[in-house]
């Protein structure tokens, strides 16, 4: 069963992980995922894949604890093995050289937006990165961006760090000075992304998302991840996870987020009791 | 000695009563008892032409092991049927015998045939409470290797007939357990998991590697497989694709599942168990589930196992066109399914927080036979009707999927994606692929994809055999 090599808190409830997954470390190109599960009765839990070490045979996932699975997979150590981790999936960033990009990341986005940097700037493109997060605590991967990208424009909502104010702000802000791109990379909760593709609409300017809808199999066998993309139906495991965020129908994308709301906090609630009752931290 | 009287009907299995099954997971249909199976065995005449075998896509030598039934030597029986079948508790279960070897069946000509489903069932089941396993031993190693795509019937029979004929056989499986439909598809109720386990440690006792989480296509190419890995061979049998959706407004609500994602959620995922595991599946109160077709039927008895009130099944034909099992259609109905005949959904109408509040349909006759031979619908003008639900189900059907078509360029599909494979040999225009069961077919039946498996090794051993690869093209097996 694949280990787990590290661990490293990035921020409150965010974790990045180092996992031992030799096949998936070959093969993968930024933009793909994997599904990973923790235990026995598990979700399937889809992680886009951050980073790769070729050398260790490992890749490495940041996970935010939201709910049961995520939170029972960081509490997990450097040593345990995780149940099964399956990849590289869905398809790759859509990688051009020479582009000027913009990766926009809002929150845990930035683990997504991170490695398609990387792909950016190996094909010897400009990449500035736009990171933010409420407050300077959940703002990650800021020195990692800094190594990769020509430039990099930290935001907080209460201006904790950075500049105050959102990613768009900052968007807008980059565009107003002349920075001139041939594409937007956007990923972060829906709003952020729904926000950062109406400053880009007017300007005919390509905006890139990467979807994270309720995915089971991962493989094209079920469609419970369908989204419509130009009012036609797409599958974000085997047609995406990245689209032409101008064409993403966002408010369907967003009902469909919510189908388990309630099955999902009452999973979470019986978790959380269980550990207390067990005496480790919830 | 007096001459025994043929007893007319096949004797009837007991099965769990349908009001309390209908609320639980537990197997409908609960297997003959050994005297019943002997007496039912007995019932077979021992015809000379012996129709039977020739209804068996895998070739069951069926007349030999009815008669080791009726003789009591039940690990005879097993043997027979390991000899041609290394599924068969699976297939006594969901093979449709009655389009099969029972449709052939010489007793059936006058009377009912004999219940050679049951049967197979029974001596599985029996070998496993005694713990008979098939010592037959493998044939000396021959060093080749051979990669299976997939571990459904398809996969499992080719990996199976390959292993004792002394291949070294692996499969990759993309999902984290093997079995394919079996696991994820055909619920519990009609096919315990336990028995699918089984079955394939029983492969694995074969030598046969099974590694899960492997999506070829992703993981590895095919080509990978021959270059980076070292196969000589490649079997993709990777079944059900993409999932089909009418165009009608609504497919996207909060509540409209498809078959696979609803019957995956609960048979591989256990929804039916949550918060105990942790994959849940909408608990419908009123379900429609749209089709006429087994998986149909699976998705709508498995709505009333998580608890639904009312059960719908929506057809567009009458239940004469059904593709579903005349039993499975029975149990449904005697568990409380409400079957709609001649409707099909034109619409899938929202509350106000985009959740199913109701499916619209319109009422359909019968017209002129299509390509099919079945007589097409014909919607009825202003026929339209609101039927309230909270959950719809659509089995109407699957596409191909693309991740093999995507990464291997060189290997022709049709028009619908499904891959071009010689019917009798299972070769594809790639050498050293061969390919069966519902990738190639589209959505079709467990034992068909079986008996597809089973020709492929047979052209797979012939082809890894040929003396020299050179100009050999596998097409020619």
């Amino acid at each position: 069963m694949p280990r787990i090599l590290s661990k490293e808190i990035l921020a409150p409830d965010v974790v990045r992980f180092w996992i031992e997954s030799p096949h998936i470390a070959r093969k993968r190109k930024p933009g793909q995922f994997v599904i990973l599960r923790t235990a026995e009765g598990g979700e399937r839990i889809p992680l886009t894949i951050a980073d790769v070490d070729r050398a260790r045979g490992a890749v490495s996932v940041i996970v935010q604890g939201v709910g049961k699975s995520t939170r029972q997979l960081n509490a997990m150590d450097a040593g345990d093995e995780v149940l099964d981790v399956a990849g590289p999936l869905g398809r790759p960033t859509d990688l051009h050289p020479g582009r000027r990009v913009c990766c926009v990341g809002g929150g845990i986005g930035a683990a997504v937006v991170y490695p398609i940097a990387c792909g950016f700037k190996a094909l010897h493109g400009r990449v500035v990165a736009i990171i933010g997060g409420r407050t300077k605590d959940l703002v990650i991967l800021e020195r990692e961006l800094r190594e990769v990208a020509d430039r990099v424009v930290v935001t907080t909502d209460d201006g904790s760090h950075g500049t105050k104010g959102l990613v768009t702000d900052a968007l807008q802000a980059l565009l107003a000075e002349g920075e001139v791109f041939d594409e937007v990379v956007a990923v972060g909760p829906l709003p952020m992304m729904r926000a950062v593709v109406e400053v880009t609409r007017p300007l005919g300017l390509r905006t890139t998302v990467s979807l994270n809808p309720i995915m089971l199999d991962g493989t094209g066998m079920c469609g419970g991840c369908r989204v419509s993309v130009g009012g036609e139906q797409k599958y974000v495991c085997v047609d995406g996870p990245e689209f032409d965020g101008h064409q993403v129908d966002f408010e369907e994308l967003s009902a469909r987020l919510g189908a388990y709301r309630e099955d999902e906090a009452a999973s979470l609630l019986l978790y959380e009791r269980e550990r207390l009752a067990a005496g480790e931290p919830a | 000695m007096a001459k025994k009287i043929l007893q007319k009907t096949k004797n009837p299995m007991p099965l769990q009563d349908p009001v309390e099954r209908a609320r639980n997971f537990e197997e409908v249909a609960l297997g003959y008892p050994v005297d019943l199976a002997v007496l039912e065995a007995q019932r077979c005449i021992q015809c000379k032409n012996e129709p039977c075998i020739a209804g068996c896509p895998v070739e069951i030598d069926i007349p030999e092991f009815i008669r080791q039934v009726a003789e009591r030597d039940f690990e005879g029986a097993f043997r027979t049927l390991m000899d041609r079948n290394v599924l068969p508790a699976v297939c006594g279960r969901v093979c449709p015998q009655e389009e099969q070897c029972e449709a052939r069946c010489t007793l059936g000509v006058k009377f009912e045939p004999v219940a050679i489903g049951r049967l197979e069932r029974f001596v599985a089941d029996y070998a496993n409470l005694v713990k008979f396993t098939d010592d037959t031993p493998p044939q000396p190693p021959t060093g080749h290797r051979v990669a299976v795509v997939g571990s459904g019937p398809a996969g499992l029979t080719v990996a199976a007939d390959l292993a004792k004929l002394g291949h070294q056989v692996t499969i990759f499986e993309a999902l984290h357990k093997a079995g394919g439909v079996l696991v994820y598809g055909i619920p519990e109720f009609r096919l315990p998991k336990s028995i699918v386990e089984r079955e394939i440690d029983g492969l694995r006792r074969l030598g046969v590697e099974i590694r899960t989480n492997h999506v070829i296509g992703q993981t590895f190419t095919v080509d990978e497989l021959f270059t980076e890995l070292g196969f000589e061979a490649v079997f993709i049998g990777t079944g059900a694709g993409l999932p089909s959706f009418p165009r009608i407004p609504g497919i996207n609500l909060i509540g409209v599942y498809s078959a696979n994602e609803y019957l995956t959620r609960s048979n591989l995922m256990k929804a039916y168990l949550f918060p105990a595991t942790d994959t849940p599946a909408i608990r419908g109160r009123r379900v429609a589930v749209i089709g006429g077709g087994n998986t149909a039927m699976d998705a709508v008895r498995t709505s009333l196992r998580l608890g639904a009130e009312h059960a719908y099944l929506i057809y567009r034909r009458t239940r004469k066109e059904m593709p579903a099992r005349a039993e499975e259609i029975e149990h449904a109905e005697e568990e409380g399914v409400e079957i709609i005949m001649l409707a099909a959904p034109t619409a899938i109408l929202a509350d106000e927080r985009a959740r199913v509040r109701a499916v619209r349909c319109i009422r359909m006759e019968l017209g002129e036979p299509d390509a099919s031979g079945r007589r097409s619908p014909v919607p009825q003008a202003g026929s339209e009707f609101d039927l309230d639900v909270d959950i719809v189900v659509f089995a109407i059907g699957q596409g191909a999927n693309p991740l093999i078509r995507n990464t291997t360029p060189d290997l022709p599909v049709n028009k619908w994606g499904n891959i071009i494979a010689d019917e009798g040999t299972g070769a594809t225009q790639k050498a050293g692929v061969f390919a069966g069961g519902d990738i190639v077919t589209g959505g079709a039946t467990v034992i068909s994809a079986m008996g597809a498996g089973r020709r492929a090794a047979r052209a797979i051993d012939a082809y890894l055999r040929a003396p020299s690869s050179d100009g050999f093209s596998p097409t020619d097996v």
